[in-house]
């Protein structure tokens, strides 16, 4: 039973909305639909209704037109099919197929308002299907936070198709031209007189009428919205409350045994002899299963190892324990983080590549009247979704089946295709919920593992990644040292800047050797540098990964963020200006940014400039506003500290606003923060400002705590605490977000109030305190304050 | 050697080897799977059951050690401080991905029967000890401190 639930994993069902909140929407839904038509529906209760008296309406008593195939199977997006998304159950069941993978940004919850909302469905009947991983829904790549950007113009699509179709059924059945029809709330009324009919009793013959064309396909004006743009409460979160959420972690299938892998401490190392005899003597142990070495690129390969198979995860784990294995060194024995870094900083000093300019940024600075410059380094840092990779494979012939906690169930088919050598049409991949993915979850390996381990013992297994497994064998986000100068002029205005960046690049992990930063990691906060400065130069350095270097929210934006909203303050205070006025004149007049007029290479997250241009009023309307929320300029108490920054990232615009109180000792506490937001159209209004609150405060984690250091090509951390995250007593007291109103198309919002939170922190703690932070973590695992005295390395 | 144990009251017939965990007997032989596993070393609170009341890590306690003991699970938890806590977990949205929320609401709940009315103070106290890597603490707060006024 547990089985069949993992492929559909059934949402709320048919249990009313259980808030006010919840109940207060609808509600207002109704009364708008009856004032808006006139209609009174006289004898139905809507409430809680999910199904009707009307007999199904039989397709084989209508003259029905013989349909084509559909024309919306390659508009904006992809497939915009109705029947790919959306299936209308007897019962009156509304079946909205999610593609993408929930990990807590509420996504089941916004796809299914986006299609609900075009089809005038009633909410209280809408249950959330889990899509496998298939080619047929397009992009199911659930990062990137572009899960809306890419899919609402084809799900509105399909939703107003659906409801256009089920008002031609209607028309049909009662032989009147569909223009004397309406939908609202799950049924279609007849103007002419009373009559109504439910959506179930309607879909057997729409499912048999011609899919209209876009052109033909009248979708909503945003006024009309129901639930676009709304408070809707997550279809989630109900059974959360009651455990009954399935994550990759929770997966049963008969027969199943558990496993956990001892793994090369080095990225590309062996594993040498193997002494188990210990390990199968551990009450539960069933048997152990070699793993093949790992080799260059890391892809998404299986690191290697000894899987070690149980009755349990406890056996498997004690038997792990008491392996004894020899590990053979690899290509990175010799790294060592601190070195490492070292060398980076010092790369930083020398020219590099160049990949924006703007003027001649060398002759400017040789004529300031004044230059600064400063060093920043940024450490790798662990995802750490709260629920560790874990999967489960079962073999049946030459058949593979695979739930697993993925962000991306359409590469983990593709991944299991080419590295087991089988056909993928053999493979079926179930995504689970995810408990948190960060970016973790769109790597595979954990897969392949099940399905290598599974293959072997002959039985369905399940890999669980203990929390040390998770910090010891990640995709790390990369470490990085970057180097400003500015030059300034009399007045203290910026007349040249010169940003380099070095940091070995997610490509490492897919081509071996490669040390040079992409030009989508370069677009993240480096070459789309906003400053109106008349003389501008942006360059990348050369390192060697020696890690698997894999992507973590919002990525390269992090440290970029970090180093230039930064420099941006030092810049105000080398200049004797208010750092938000300072930063205001950085950002300059109203404009539209084109870094490839410059000599760049600018990826713009895969959208259009045209459809999302760099547009730096967006940004300072962002930046004034948080500003005007936090009262910028305030008296503060002593100790207190302002800081701003601001940010576009994942095509949206978000600027922060943090109070910092430190104490004489160097305690650090946050009164509050304060952020704007421009995400262009916005699909839940509280689910955003969960992520602003969310993203703000794992960004602030790694800022303060996060580091991730290697000695002998192997990870120094294992766990909390020494990987060290936020907890509930350092949580800021208040968190006010503003979601600015927009038409524009919607963009991202998972990740774009990530990188804005470092630098925001490090300028209220200068401003607090007169000390700059340059380096990260600003503490790290050990300290429980700040170190502000005089002397200390910044 | 079979145990019998009481869970969400329930005796439950346990065959699992001397010193497993309570964590893995919830989990994989019972596939009572709202107990999460977070990190195996008491440090994270995902586990966290609830022992003759009190929260407890089921991550290093011996289900061996609990067979005179009433083990309450987030499935069956219950009570007015466990209702109030689910409304308004609901009512603001709480969870995000939720995989560390059936400890959150362990470990609020029982603060709400130990301290009905927490300061912020007891807030941190009860509950830094149960990470969310969502950072939903700023909610969870909110929501402890709404259903205190329910109660």
């Amino acid at each position: 039973m547990f089985l069949e639930d993992i492929g559909i994993i059934p949402s709320r069902g048919k249990e009313p909305l259980q808030t006010e909140n919840s109940r207060s929407v609808i509600n207002l839904t109704r009364r708008g639909f009856i004032a808006g038509t006139g209609l009174f529906v006289v004898g139905v209760t809507l409430a809680g209704c999910s199904s009707y008296e009307e007999p199904i309406v039989d397709p084989d008593s209508l003259d029905i037109p013989e349909a084509g195939p559909s024309p919306l199977t390659e508009v904006q997006g992809g497939d915009a099919t109705p029947a790919l998304w959306i299936s209308i159950e007897e019962d009156g069941t509304i079946k909205i197929t999610c593609h993408r993978s929930e990990m807590g940004q509420q996504v089941w919850t916004a796809m299914a308002q986006i299609i609900a909302d075009e089809l005038d469905a009633d909410w209280e009947n809408i249950e959330i299907v889990q899509a496998e991983g298939h080619e047929r829904y397009g992009d199911q790549n659930t990062d990137g936070s572009r899960s809306v950007r890419y899919n609402f113009h084809r799900l509105r699509l399909a939703g107003a198709a659906m409801k256009q179709m089920l008002v031609s059924a209607a028309a049909l059945y009662w032989k009147i031209d569909p223009s004397q029809c309406s939908a609202a709330l799950g049924k279609v009324s007849n103007n002419e007189d009373s009559d109504t009919l439910s959506y179930a009793s309607l879909a057997k013959v729409a499912a048999k009428l011609q899919v209209p064309t876009e052109a033909d396909i009248v979708m909503k004006e945003p006024k009309d919205w129901l639930f676009i743009n709304k408070e809707i409460p997550s279809v989630t979160v109900p059974k959360i409350t009651k455990g009954e959420g399935q994550y990759g972690i929770d997966v049963h299938v008969p027969d199943m045994v558990y496993a956990v892998v001892a793994r090369p401490p080095q990225v590309f190392g062996g594993t040498g002899s193997v002494k188990d005899a210990k390990a199968l003597a551990v009450p539960g142990v069933l048997q152990m299963v070699k793993l093949p070495d790992a080799k260059p690129p890391a892809m998404f390969q299986a690191l290697g190892g000894v899987a070690v198979v149980g009755v349990d995860t406890w056996a498997a784990i004690q038997g792990r324990n008491a392996l004894e294995i020899e590990w053979l060194d690899g290509s990175n024995a010799s790294y060592d983080s601190e070195n490492f870094r070292r060398a980076m900083e010092a790369s930083t000093e020398r020219s590099g590549t160049v990949r924006r300019s703007r003027g001649n940024v060398g002759t400017a600075l040789a004529a300031a009247d004044q230059t600064i410059s400063a060093q920043y380094y940024a450490p790798h840092l662990s995802q750490s979704p709260m629920e560790p990779p874990a999967a489960t494979a079962r073999w049946t012939g030459d058949k593979l089946e695979c739930w697993a906690c993925v962000q991306d169930p359409q590469r983990t088919r593709q991944t299991l295709s080419d590295l087991l050598k089988i056909d993928k049409k053999n493979i079926t991949v179930h995504a689970t919920w995810l408990g948190g993915a960060f970016g973790r979850k769109s790597k595979p390996d954990f897969v392949v593992e099940a399905a290598l381990i599974a293959k072997e013992v002959g039985k369905p297994v399940k890999v669980t990644w203990t929390r040390e497994d998770e910090v010891r064998h990640g995709f790390y986000h990369s470490a990085s040292a970057q180097r400003l100068e500015a030059g300034l002029d009399i007045t203290g205005k910026c007349n040249a800047y010169l940003h380099r960046t070095v940091f070995p690049t997610i490509g490492s992990t897919f081509t071996a050797g490669i040390d040079t930063p992409s030009d989508g990691e370069m677009s993240m906060g480096a070459i789309d540098v906003p400053f109106a400065v008349p003389h501008l130069q942006i360059e990348s350095g050369s390192a060697k990964a020696h890690l698997r270097i894999g992507w973590l929210r919002s990525v390269a934006n992090i440290y970029h963020a970090f180093a230039v909203q930064s420099f941006a303050a030092e810049m105000a205070h080398a200049a004797g200006r208010d750092q938000k006025d300072y930063l205001l004149e950085l950002i300059g007049e109203s404009r539209l940014v084109d870094p490839n007029a410059e000599g760049a290479s600018y990826s713009n997250y895969g959208g259009s400039v045209e459809e999302y241009p760099i547009d730096t009023a967006r940004l300072a309307r962002v930046t004034e506003r948080a500003a005007q929320m936090a009262d910028w300029g305030r008296k503060l108490p002593d100790g207190h500290g302002l800081g701003i920054a601001v940010h576009r990232s994942f095509l949206a615009y978000v600027a922060t606003v943090i109070e910092v109180k430190v104490a004489a000792d160097g305690a650090l506490t946050i009164p509050g923060i304060w952020l704007a937001v421009d995400a262009g159209t916005v699909i839940n209004l509280r689910h955003t400002r969960a992520q602003m609150e969310g993203g703000t405060l794992y960004g602030l984690s790694n800022a303060l705590y996060g580091e991730i250091t290697a000695r002998n090509g192997t990870v120094v951390q294992d766990n909390f605490p020494s990987w060290r995250v936020m907890r509930m007593d350092e949580a800021p007291r208040d968190f006010e977000v503003e979601i600015i109103p927009s038409n524009s198309p919607p963009a991202g919002v998972g990740e774009p109030p990530t990188p804005p939170a470092a630098p925001a922190l490090a300028n209220a703690i200068f401003n607090a305190t007169g000390k700059r932070f340059r380096n990260l973590p600003l503490m790290g695992a050990n300290r429980s304050k700040l170190d502000i005295s005089a002397n200390a390395s910044s | 050697m079979a145990i019998t144990l009481n869970i969400n009251s329930k005796d439950e017939t346990i065959e699992a080897a001397a010193g497993t965990p309570l964590l893995w007997v919830l989990r994989d032989h019972l596939k009572m799977t709202g107990t999460k596993f977070g990190c195996g070393v008491a440090q994270c609170g995902a586990c966290t059951v609830h022992v003759d009341g009190a929260p407890k890590r089921a991550c290093i306690t011996p289900h061996d050690s609990l067979e005179n003991a009433k083990i309450t699970t987030i499935e069956g938890l219950a009570g007015t401080a466990a209702d109030a806590i689910r409304e308004t977990w609901v009512g603001n949205d709480v969870p995000q991905c939720g995989y560390c929320q059936s400890g959150q609401i362990l470990a609020a709940t029982a603060l709400l029967s130990e301290k009905p009315k927490p300061s912020d103070a007891d807030i941190n106290a009860a509950m830094s000890g149960n990470i969310c890597r969502c950072a939903t603490y700023m909610s969870i707060r909110r929501a402890i401190k709404q259903a205190a006024e329910k109660l």
